[in-house]
């Protein structure tokens, strides 16, 4: 009955699928594993305390959290946001992309905004709104739209470019979870082979949202 | 000193940054878990500041009290003192782009810490920070007291979500050591025959789409696919791992793109902006989704081999 073993993936996939404690879905799927394979309670409890302790470089990235700390109380979205609505006069596809572009960037460096929150909803879609209104006033279904175009846009430059900063909790999973399985991986290489994809997701977005200010001429 | 000596430093700097946040979660009248909360805080504090000295199977214990903590409910972040609007929006007009610089310092000096010397990325990203952080204390003069709260504030913010990842990457060990990833191999393999490059990227590309969207989370999902999947099929055949690894990842994220499951991301911005159509971001992102997908196979196979 080796196929017991997988009982740890059923579990993860119906304790998230089904929105249970995902803390205590993960811990229960590592304990079953464990004991469905034959291990006694003392050996996975010593292998999950080892393997917990041989993971402790994906949590590295608390250590950055005073810093983001400091210069958030002084005010770092604060000039972001002045930063952006200077842009002015710009179709609503160019400022998707000049927000995609400052997002990409930002995360890069491993500064991570609340993007839908901060960015989107007080700044981004009314900026778009207002430029897309220029020639002739917005139907509801045109409004909805380029509320989900924005976005749509913070998820694209998020995605693919939160693991271009080295110390990013997602690195660092990759970086450690390979060596877990017995392959060493450095997180640099890891941030080399995942500009390609940053670069692509930044052009095809950015073709696609050139293409969304059509509708808003005719 | 050796690297992982040097390493032990940071992770005890870390103990003492999670212990703040135990002590002021403790002190939280406000939070009803604060009991839970603050214990939490103090067990991982705990972890990385003596672990090294305590048995394996006392950390494993300690970690399920964690898990049976986060079941109850007792483990809440409460109500955080929010930043001072004000106060930021002042320094915000006089610092301007300067509040970005420490940030750019950390990105930049871990990469040549990492790349250049032999201290290795880990012991590259803890200097880069204490450098950060010292930096950015200097551009905007703050005092000890302030970085305390700031630091407090910010790793109790991030609640037991800060955890998820180093938890996940564990499940990777068990699921090694208990041979996961031959039985799924054994499984899979009867259907597709393990060898052939391009079926196993395929495979493994598109696994992680379906499963980051039935999970909302595209890194359960990298854990368990990774181990199941993609080390049998790709990598054990000779593929580069750190393509495998940071190619899987993004498109688990194609499938988050697509997924009403992953709430934050496309049902948030939903309620945020009060939109009619309840799949409007998703209809936006789905199409972009799957032309990065084929892309991903394609750079995955053509850079892993």
């Amino acid at each position: 009955m080796e196929y017991l073993k997988l009982i740890g993936i059923v579990i993860i996939i119906l304790g998230f699928a089904f929105k249970l404690d995902t803390i205590a879905v993960v811990v229960a799927a590592a304990l079953a594993t464990g004991l469905v394979s034959g291990m006694s309670f003392n050996d996975v409890l010593t292998i999950l305390g080892k393997g917990f302790m041989d993971n402790r470089m994906v949590s590295l990235f608390f250590l950055t959290l005073p810093m983001i700390g400091v210069v958030e109380s002084h005010g770092m979205k604060q000039a972001a946001v002045n930063g952006i609505s200077k842009i002015k006069k710009l179709s609503a596809g160019k400022v998707f992309n000049i927000y995609l572009l400052i997002r990409e960037v930002t995360d890069a460096m491993g500064i991570a905004l609340s993007g839908q929150v901060q960015f989107i909803r007080p700044l981004i879609n009314p900026m778009a709104q207002a430029a897309a209104s220029v020639k002739k006033p917005l139907t509801d279904k045109q409004v909805d739209l380029i509320k989900g175009r924005a976005a749509a846009t913070d998820n694209f430059g998020n995605f693919f470019s939160q693991n271009l900063f080295i110390a990013s909790s997602g690195v660092l999973l990759m970086a450690s979870t390979m060596k877990s399985l017995g392959h060493d991986v450095a997180p640099a290489s890891i941030v080399l082979y995942s500009i390609p994809m940053a670069i692509i997701t930044f052009i095809i977005t950015a073709y696609y949202n050139t293409r969304f200010d059509k509708q808003f001429d005719k | 000193m050796n690297v992982n000596n040097i390493l032990e430093i940071f992770y005890v700097l870390m103990g003492v940054i999670m212990i703040f946040a135990s002590v002021e979660s403790f002190r939280d009248k406000d939070n009803s878990a604060r009991i839970g909360t603050g214990l939490f805080w103090l067990i991982l504090g705990l972890i990385f500041a003596i672990g090294k000295y305590l048995p394996s199977f006392v950390i494993g214990l300690l970690i399920i009290v964690i898990g049976l903590l986060s079941l109850f409910k007792q483990i809440k972040v409460g109500k955080i003192k929010e930043v001072n609007k004000e106060l930021a929006e002042k320094s915000a007009k006089r610092l301007g782009a300067w509040l970005f610089f420490p940030s750019v310092i950390l990105a930049i000096l871990s990469i040549l810490i990492s790349e250049f010397t032999n201290l290795g990325g880990q012991v590259g990203i803890g200097i880069a920070s204490v450098v950060a952080l010292i930096i950015a204390m200097i551009i905007s003069k703050t005092d000890a007291k302030t970085t305390y709260h700031d630091s407090e504030r910010m790793v109790r913010s991030v609640g037991t979500a800060g955890v998820l990842p180093q938890l996940l990457a564990t499940l990777g060990v068990i699921f090694t050591a208990s041979g996961v990833g031959e039985v799924t191999s054994k499984a899979i393999s009867g259907v597709f025959p393990p060898g052939n490059h391009l079926l196993g990227v395929v495979l493994y590309c598109v696994a992680m789409v379906i499963f980051t969207m039935v999970m909302g989370n595209a890194f359960a999902a990298f854990a368990v696919i990774t181990a199941g999947i993609g080390v049998p099929f790709v990598v054990a055949q000779g593929g580069n791992p750190a393509v495998v690894a940071a190619i899987g990842m993004t498109c688990g994220y194609c499938g988050t793109l697509m997924t009403p499951m992953a709430a934050n991301f496309n049902s948030l911005p939903v309620a945020l902006m009060e939109m009619k159509d309840n799949l409007g971001v998703i209809k936006q992102q789905y199409p972009i989704a799957l032309i990065l997908l084929v892309i991903q196979i394609a750079l995955m196979y053509f850079l892993a081999f």
